[in-house]
């Protein structure tokens, strides 16, 4: 099979640029410093303010997220639900009554103290009126709060709700001061061991560690931290090179990712995101409302060889809305392989014996141009014609195709962890309704059992994998560059995040 | 000479209003909504209407025009949405870092193309001009973010001389400031010193046979003193005009070599406030890019009737 031309001029450019790169490196001759008691961090985007309950972008979180703000409750680097603000909880047999100690001893940055009035306050916030919480849905259910005493939190909840303690621990559920809470979005005042110092707009955010922070085996081991923003790729491999940022946690551009192997001073560190690149179908439009359209499309298509055309072999195919950093993956590629031949018969099967033809709309990124380009050409074997018409991201994309629905086929990455319920929402894009998949995740919620969740979700996975309402494509990777001596940056991105407290520098 | 300045001032300040108003109409056309933006895809109805209101996006185009016109009169230029500070003072510290990059980009363009575009006109045709005029089609023909990739290559990865990238401040010392705009103002110079050698070359080659220019030369000036003290002064109208608009492309047109040595620059901020639908910002960048261009007219005018002594006449 033929794959069309993708690495047009300017990538190779790029590339060629890269590999120069590489070589001067190995002149620059070792860098000397000393000790090291703060850490610079770059990041691709520049955080929209700094209150992640307030706006949605997840660079938000990957710069407040357990460093200044803390939750009730929080994810580990395993992805598993942790105590933090609440010592420990109390569940109701029915599900209904979530019983929350809050621990003692806990102030904000600015000396407030926290107790479970400025919890209430703060579940309050996300789901009143009057909230612009990214993800207020999550509160839906809480039907009253009771604080009975200063440390203890009664959340009383209209029906069982089995993700609870997950979306407690999200950056959009983070504990907020009653004094500080409106100011948040440009001077964050949080609980976290890290104190908020300065925000140069369009270049970095200052952090200092905090010394009175709560919890003393959790202390911050840095004094300082500093995130800087830089969009361009080759600034990026620049910024590294020359030393001027220590590490790189998602690096943007996986091409360039090679020039930094074998360097002395750089390590490497690939794992998994949450970042689902799927290929989403209106589901009511024709010929996309027939399912073996939907699976010989799905049939069409190598994963492998997108992986490959589009991320440079860096990723992880997926046969599902699901990562495997999500607890109950199930690995499910194999449900429809690549196999054009079947692709065709179904296809004719379905009516469309000569093939047919629609249009996706492709965001600007690299990573939906480039998958794109490759579907178009594995498409035109089994005689689909899909013509790329680029969408501009976010704005446009989400007035046509996420309010609007005026779409055949898409592309985009899905950054939120564990959103697989996107597919039992009405309305959203997909306009995907299938009561089964909506019972077994209703099912989801009435348990709050890690283990029986895991299994659902498992279920949940397999009707997407058969049903198809988009194409699951890949994973992306965590494309981590950073300081051989750098240690405690995570490996993998349960949620999006760059929790620096355990972060330091080994000599 | 001062109703002249007084006309032009009046017929600024007028322009302004008029493009101020095209501004307001084009972005309200622009597809988006930055509260769906900024609250993701999760986002129920009722958040985003709260946060339309919050914004003042509930209102109607021309009730905020006319609103922020009112505050803009009294010197508000309104507030980020995304980064909630007050949008004048963004684009100030925007203007920290752009103004003395373009300038240092014009003076370091002015140096170096107006000696070779003299001389590749006094060598007209011969092998010092055809080097000039392949110097100049060359920097012409590379984009200033390219040069800048290899002048960090050089400069910053192999040689460790200066910074890769990033602004410190203009607290953090003059020094330190300097250095980081050193490579991008070198960058943005060639191109420009490329296309104002041309300019140059073509003005001074129209005046070298000129009368007054052979009378400077048969009352005994070596060729050099003819050229510089004759010839040039009377071509720098052209190349004039060509810095007032390298001037304000490099003011509104730098964010390309912004990206790649990672500079807080205007044109940053105008590229990260459309994508995020940051309207008011974008609103008042444009409006601030429209207004530089305005400014350089009137200042080139002004500046013919300096050098060209037949234009001041006229005037009169």
């Amino acid at each position: 099979m033929r794959i069309p031309s993708l690495p047009h001029a300017a990538f190779l450019l790029r590339a060629s640029l890269a590999a120069a790169a590489v070589t001067a490196a190995g002149f620059a001759g070792p860098v000397f410093a000393a000790a090291k008691t703060s850490v610079t961090i770059g990041m691709s985007v520049e955080p929209i303010g700094l209150d992640p309950t307030i706006a949605a972008p997840v660079a938000i979180g990957q710069v407040t997220w357990q460093n200044i703000f803390e939750g009730l409750t929080t994810i580990d680097r395993q992805g598993k639900v942790q105590p933090q603000l609440a010592e420990s909880w109390d569940i109701s047999d029915d599900g209904l009554t979530y019983t929350f100690r809050l621990r003692q001893g806990v102030s904000f940055h600015d000396g407030e103290t926290f107790d479970s009035s400025v919890a209430r306050f703060a579940i309050d916030r996300a789901r009143g009126d009057a909230s612009v919480n990214p993800q207020k849905r999550y509160f839906q259910s809480i039907e009253s709060i009771e604080t009975p005493d200063a440390q203890t939190l009664v959340l009383k909840l209209g029906k069982p709700t089995g993700s609870l303690l997950y979306w407690l621990a999200w950056p959009s559920s983070s504990m907020v001061g009653t004094r500080s809470a409106d100011n948040n979005k440009t001077t964050p005042v949080g609980t976290g061991p890290f104190k908020f110092v300065n925000w140069a707009k369009g270049e970095k955010v200052e952090l200092a560690r905090n010394p009175d922070y709560w919890n003393s085996q959790a202390a911050a081991k840095l004094e300082g931290a500093v995130f800087r923003f830089m969009s361009d790729p080759q600034a990026q491999s620049a910024a590294l090179q020359a030393g001027d940022v220590d590490a790189f946690p998602e690096f943007a551009a996986p091409e360039l990712i090679q020039s930094f192997e074998g360097d002395e001073r750089l390590a490497t560190v690939i794992g998994h995101t949450e970042l689902k690149v799927v290929a989403g179908m209106n589901n009511t439009r024709k010929p996309f409302d027939d399912k073996r359209v939907r699976q010989a499309l799905m049939m069409a298509i190598d994963r492998n060889m997108i992986v490959e055309g589009a991320w440079s072999g860096l990723g992880t195919s997926i046969g599902s809305h699901y990562t495997p950093n999500d607890p109950g993956y199930v690995d499910l590629t194999g449900t429809y392989t690549y196999d054009p031949e079947k692709a065709k018969a179904l296809l004719a099967e379905a009516g469309y014996p000569d093939g047919l033809s629609f249009t996706i709309k492709a965001p600007q990124m690299a990573y939906a141009q480039r998958t794109s380009q490759v579907m178009q050409a594995m498409f035109s074997e089994i005689g689909v014609t899909m013509n790329i018409e680029t969408t501009e991201f976010p704005a446009k994309w989400v007035s046509d195709v996420l309010k609007a629905g005026d779409y055949d086929m898409t592309i985009v990455a899905h950054a939120e962890p564990m959103d697989i319920d996107i597919y039992a929402r009405d309305p959203y894009y997909f306009n995907y309704k299938n009561p089964a998949f909506n019972t077994v995740l209703e099912k989801v919620q009435q348990t709050a059992d890690p283990s029986e969740q895991a299994a659902l979700y498992g279920e949940a996975q397999k009707i997407l994998a058969d049903d198809v309402p988009a194409l699951y494509l890949f994973v992306m990777p965590k494309l981590g560059v950073w300081d051989k001596k750098l240690k405690g940056l995570w490996e993998n991105e349960p949620i999006p995040s760059n929790v620096l407290a355990e972060v330091h520098w080994e000599e | 000479m001062i109703s002249l300045l007084l006309r032009r001032t009046v017929s600024l300040f007028v322009t302004l209003l008029v493009v101020s108003a095209l501004i307001f109409l084009v972005m309200g056309l622009l597809p988006g909504d930055p509260a769906s933006i900024m609250l993701g895809t999760s986002a129920s109805p009722d958040t985003l209407a709260a946060l339309r209101s919050e914004l003042g996006l509930d209102q109607s185009l021309p009730v905020r025009y006319l609103s922020w016109l009112g505050s803009a009169l009294q010197g508000d230029l309104g507030r980020s949405y995304t980064y909630s500070v007050p949008v004048a003072g963004l684009i100030a510290d925007r203007l920290a870092v752009t103004l003395p990059l373009a300038l240092m980009a014009i003076l370091m363009s002015v140096a170096i193309a107006v000696p070779l575009g003299v001389q590749a006109a006094r060598h007209h045709n011969r092998p010092i001009d055809v080097a000039i005029s392949l110097f100049s089609y060359v920097g012409i023909a590379v984009p200033a973010f390219w040069i800048g990739l290899l002048l960090i290559l050089t400069f910053a990865t192999t040689l460790g001389w200066l910074p890769a990238s990033g602004f410190p401040g203009w607290g953090a010392g003059l020094g330190a400031a300097l250095k980081t705009l050193a490579l991008p103002a070198v960058a943005l110079a060639i191109p420009q010193a490329a296309v104002l050698t041309r300019v140059t070359r073509s003005a001074v080659l129209e005046n070298i046979n000129e009368d007054f220019v052979r009378t400077a030369r048969a009352k005994g000036l070596g060729e050099t003193t003819a050229i510089w003290r004759h010839a040039l002064p009377a071509a720098l109208v052209p190349v004039l005009t060509m810095l007032g608009l390298q001037f304000t492309f490099l003011v509104a047109g730098a964010v390309l070599v912004e990206n790649v040595f990672n500079l807080p620059g205007l044109g940053r901020l105008a590229f990260q406030s459309l994508s995020q639908r940051d309207i008011i910002v974008m609103q008042n960048v444009v409006l601030f890019f429209a207004a530089i261009v305005i400014i350089m007219n009137f200042i080139v005018d002004l500046a013919y009737l300096v050098v060209d002594p037949r234009l001041r006449a006229a005037e009169q």
